[in-house]
């Protein structure tokens, strides 16, 4: 398997597990407070729209031309990667709180026991919107990342396999626990999505406008090298400057 | 009318996020990069800089409205 198709299929399985453990805590919230039947009617409700984007969407983006594709779908990345990156530098530093799956899966919980019932079509619908709007989001950020990347890489199938990989562990996992995710180490995944969304990004988006990247494929390894290391190096950057201004503070105080 | 722009607002956030700048910046460096290749010139080096600078900048700017 060549450097960037392990790539491809390594960065699906990460995002795609990142969101699948997101979309789990909303299910099983839902199911948990308002039955079974309405969250997993939710869940059937949303797998099927998701199916419908990636039908008419898969075969669509295999014919643009890749040069063109890479541009649009490396400039997307790019700017997609760089939030998830934002994001996990300012978790990573203390400017930002961690995602914590429990304290998310306990508000849910209280929220859905708190909703009034209304039953349509025999089922419970708030658990079903619940379900139904968690999993369509969490699986729209899937089915990006999933048909960004193997459009661009020229492999659909590599990057839905990763999904895949990633649906099977999370929801088997989900099924034996019962229980939300939380020692799944999500910070830590954000962060290396966040790192692999920018590399591919960088990546295409500069193939994409006309530029060679010494050592074609290869080179991904350089830019991933490249985005880590800045990335530790932001990390270490907003540490140092957030303890300063607590001391300052303190010394003020 | 309120449904299309719902649709366009979820579009917006989904992608662009909550700092416009990033995807202002990323495109001035693509555009920068092409120009440099279609005048011949080595230009792969730029965007990983560009990259690098975006992030401190929306960062910085994340910091400051917390």
């Amino acid at each position: 398997m060549s450097t960037g198709n392990a790539f491809l299929v390594l960065s699906a399985f990460l995002a795609s597990g990142v969101e699948f453990v997101e979309a789990l805590t909303i299910v099983l919230a839902a199911g948990l407070a308002r039955g079974w039947r309405s969250s997993l009617a939710g869940l059937g409700a949303a797998t099927v729209v998701l199916a419908v984007v990636v039908a008419a969407l898969g075969p669509a983006l295999t014919v643009i031309p890749l040069q063109a594709l890479r541009l649009v779908v490396g400039a997307l990345l790019l700017v997609f990667g760089l939030q998830w990156l934002r994001k996990a530098i300012l978790r990573a530093s203390g400017y930002k709180a961690l995602h914590d799956e429990d304290a998310i899966f306990a508000r849910e919980l209280a929220e859905a026991h708190g909703a009034a019932r209304v039953e349509r079509a025999g089922v419970d619908w708030y658990g079903f919107t619940l379900a139904f709007k968690g999993v369509l989001l969490e699986g729209l950020e899937v089915v990006f990342i999933v048909l960004t990347f193997g459009s661009a890489q020229g492999s659909i199938p590599l990057a839905a396999a990763g999904a895949a990989g990633a649906l099977v562990l999370v929801a088997g996992v989900g099924i034996a626990v019962r229980a939300p995710l939380a020692r799944v180490p999500e910070n830590a995944m954000k962060f290396a999505v966040g790192v692999m969304l920018t590399t591919f990004g960088i990546f295409w988006s500069a193939e994409g406008a006309g530029a060679h990247w010494p050592g074609a494929d290869a080179s991904l390894l350089g830019v991933l090298g490249f985005v880590v290391l800045s990335s530790i190096l932001l990390v270490r950057l907003l540490r140092r400057e957030r303890r300063a201004r607590f001391r300052a503070a303190e010394v003020r105080a | 009318m309120s449904r299309l722009a719902a649709f366009g607002r979820f579009w917006w956030e989904f992608v662009i996020g909550d700092d416009w700048l990033v995807a202002v910046l990323v495109a001035a460096g693509i555009g920068a990069t092409a120009a440099l290749a279609a005048a011949g010139v080595t230009a792969w080096w730029l965007l990983p800089l560009a990259v690098l600078f975006v992030l401190w900048l929306s960062l910085r700017r994340a910091i400051r409205s917390a």
